[in-house]
């Protein structure tokens, strides 16, 4: 019989194996799904791991890797705080759409003025925008008990609204002959959040996403506050206990988390976006959730994990118009991927024991 | 070095490449904003890309990448595209157009084709049907089959193009019926068919018996075959598997013409940078069969509209017009000018409610 025992300890040597087998065992099921579509699985896999790293043309793939693992990696780091101490921010999605919003509306006001300190002014109003909206549920779990997961959520679906609502009326461009949209900050010099070095994709959101980590893992590892967070996470019990104010804790890490969403928003819509549109937001704030876990809620892991979730999506897109794969296979395989992972890492906590059965 | 020259002596080695290896294939990309399996919009555009493909064969190669948000997403498909070798990439959706002017800028050999924007260059075309068109005949047979008098509009953006059609299908349907009223619901997408059946089901509490629709999906025709006397008619794809009811017609786009036309310019060098905008009489507006749950004398006057428009004798919008607010738009026989159309942001006379601001 074949049952599962738990370690008495989560195992060091899987934890740190585990994704190096989910990523083996994605490609062999995922080379089966693309075999059943009547693709060449090899070239396939090639074509989704390896082309955007080393391919003919990394040169622009690379770049685009931080691109669009940047605004990933900056949220995750910021939930996985709250994750850690056990408050569910599920709404980072609205967190992200207002520090935009807010963030380019400074920019929008200053038009055409052209001054050096715009684009802190905006990275700041970013930040605030994300902060207030995550205060919102922070302060209503910490005053009433209301539910944090529901309520974040909740306003993700107002932010959408106000997202729409500024699209068409207070920052349209008043040049865009009655389009929706704003002006776009790609050809405002002082809003724009350009490349910092041409080519490299490096612009101030990338920046902020490695800060992002090194801060997060300081503050974990070096810092009563970080420690906090984990007890509060693992024993609340023992928390209370040590001192732990969870009214402070809760107003930190959901204030944090939405702080880090606002400036993933302000970096996305001065820089590679452009433009406050209504289809601004393509779900940056729900996948940073999948990739918080994908990195064990460990800074350095997320951002692996923000880097392996990019590459699933560049790659994906060159697979399926080289390859003329379906969309819908993509997003299987990084189903399987997110499966694969989640499932295996049962193998941390628990060992494979096979037993005979006692005759009872 | 460069980013611009990387890409420049990127596209050159490619073009060796590719000259050795196929001289004469031109290859062409899309860029689709929703599943080529909408039925609606993707699918319409799906269709002139196989067209495209069966009247060059061999001579062409066609590539696609589907359900790309409008955005840098886009922009980084358009430009994996280019790099690949793409001579002609069609955007195939209005939020693609900054995105397409600035790949454009780094591949000044490459061919754009913007669908439904204003922004042209050197390099870029924009095209657009002229819907509106179709919503006139629509207007007209909505106004002859609803017996409530309440004809419901499943908006997906409040933009020029979508307010054009509600504007043309509103003023055909209060000439036949003066009694009719639009309730007008905005979905704010193009394509979720949740979203959509919603608005339909909403419409349909609220009394509607014709439901409009200017988003993708055949949501709003299974909600109004589920309520059984609903009429609907298709939106950019025929969506025959609704009729005879409630689908009764529908607008359908053609864009295999147009595409292929686009594509043979480009292997006899002869593509330059247009804005095309045509309507019934080119072909790339169509109006899907009429079927028998119209009674016969309105499917006549319907497709004698029909006639009148293609030909060009007359204009959807045709004055005498009025503004929702009671000001003059168009003197009796005047027409509207392209540049009124293209920008439309206001509700014609006799219209509820506002243009969500």
């Amino acid at each position: 019989m074949i049952r599962l025992e738990k370690r008495p300890q989560p195992s060091r040597v899987w934890s740190l194996i585990t994704p190096v087998f989910a990523v083996l065992a994605t490609m062999v099921f995922g080379g089966i799904l693309f075999a059943m579509l009547g693709k060449n699985p090899v070239e396939a896999i090639q074509t989704i791991f390896y082309d955007p790293l080393f391919g003919e043309f990394a040169f622009y793939y690379r770049p685009q890797l931080l691109v669009k693992g940047a605004p990933l990696v900056l949220i995750a780091i910021g939930l996985s705080l709250g994750f850690r101490a056990g408050i569910w921010n599920i709404g980072a999605e609205g967190q992200y759409i207002m520090g935009a919003i807010c963030g380019a509306a400074v920019g929008l006001a200053f038009y055409p003025l052209e001054a050096a300190y715009i684009f802190p002014l905006m990275i700041l109003a970013g930040a605030l925008g994300g902060w207030i909206w995550a205060m919102i549920p922070a302060f209503l779990k910490v005053r009433f008990g209301t539910n944090e997961i529901l309520v974040s959520l909740m306003l993700v679906y107002v932010a959408e609204q106000m997202l729409a609502s500024v699209s068409l009326g207070l920052l349209k461009n008043p040049q865009g002959f009655g389009f929706p949209g704003s002006r776009n900050l790609q050809q405002y010099d002082s809003a724009h959040n350009a490349e910092l070095i041409t080519g490299t994709g490096m612009h101030w959101g990338v920046v902020a996403a490695f800060v992002a980590v090194i801060f997060a893992y300081v503050l974990l590892n070096r810092h009563m506050l970080g420690f906090h967070i984990r007890l509060t996470g693992e024993a609340p019990r023992a928390a209370k206990f040590a001192g732990v104010h969870p009214a402070r804790l809760i107003l930190f890490c959901l204030g944090i988390s939405g702080a880090l969403a606002g400036l993933a928003g302000l970096f996305e819509v001065s820089g590679p976006s452009g433009v406050v549109s209504i289809d601004f937001n393509v779900g940056y704030g729900f996948t940073a959730i999948i990739v918080a876990f994908l990195g064990r809620l460990h800074p350095v892991g997320i951002l692996l994990a923000g880097g392996l979730m990019a590459l699933t999506y560049i790659g994906g897109e060159i697979a399926q118009s080289r390859l003329g794969l379906p969309s819908a296979a993509i997003q299987v395989f990084q189903g399987m991927l997110l499966f694969f992972l989640l499932a295996l890492d049962l193998l941390t906590n628990f060992r494979i024991a096979i037993r005979k059965r006692g005759v009872a | 070095m460069k980013l611009t020259s990387l890409f420049a002596s990127a596209a050159v080695a490619l073009g060796l490449v590719a000259g050795a290896a196929a001289a004469d294939t031109t290859k062409v990309g899309f860029v689709y904003v929703g599943p080529v399996g909408d039925g609606g919009w993707t699918y319409e555009h799906n269709k002139g890309r196989l067209a495209v493909e069966e009247a060059f064969g061999d001579k062409v190669e066609t590539v696609y990448v589907e359900s790309v948000p409008e955005g840098p997403d886009a922009e980084r498909v358009m430009t994996q595209m280019a790099l690949e070798g793409a001579d002609l990439i069609f955007t195939t959706s209005f939020g693609y157009m900054d995105p397409t002017i600035n790949v454009a800028k780094k591949f000044p050999n490459v061919k754009f084709e913007h669908a439904t924007g204003y922004k042209q260059a050197e390099n870029v075309s924009v095209y657009s049907a002229r819907f509106y068109e179709g919503r006139a005949v629509q207007g007209h047979i909505a106004g002859n089959m609803t017996k409530s008098n309440i004809i419901g509009y499943i908006g997906s953006y409040p933009i020029p193009e979508v307010i054009r059609g509600i504007n043309s299908a509103f003023i055909h349907a209060r000439k036949v019926n003066p009694d009719v009223q639009f309730k007008i619901v905005w979905a704010y997408t193009w394509f979720d068919p949740a979203k959509e059946a919603d608005a339909a089901k909403v419409l349909i509490e609220q009394g509607a018996d014709v439901i409009l629709q200017h988003t993708d999906s055949t949501a709003p025709q299974a909600a109004a075959q589920a309520a059984g006397n609903v009429v609907t008619f298709g939106q950019a794809s025929d969506m025959s598997e609704y009729a005879p009811f409630p689908r009764v017609s529908s607008i359908i786009d053609d864009w295999a013409p147009y595409y292929i036309a686009r594509t043979k310019a480009v292997m006899d060098g002869t593509w330059t940078s247009v804005s095309t905008w045509d309507g019934i009489g080119a072909g790339m507006v169509g109006i899907g069969e009429i079927s028998d749950a119209v009674p016969a004398d309105v499917k006549a006057e319907a497709l004698a509209l029909k006639d009148k428009l293609a030909s060009g004798e007359y204009h959807a919008f045709t004055g005498p017009l009025k503004k929702q607010d009671g000001s003059d738009w168009l003197a009796a026989g005047e027409t509207a000018d392209d540049g009124t159309l293209a920008g439309m942001n206001f509700y014609v006379e006799g219209l509820e409610g506002d243009i969500p601001q």
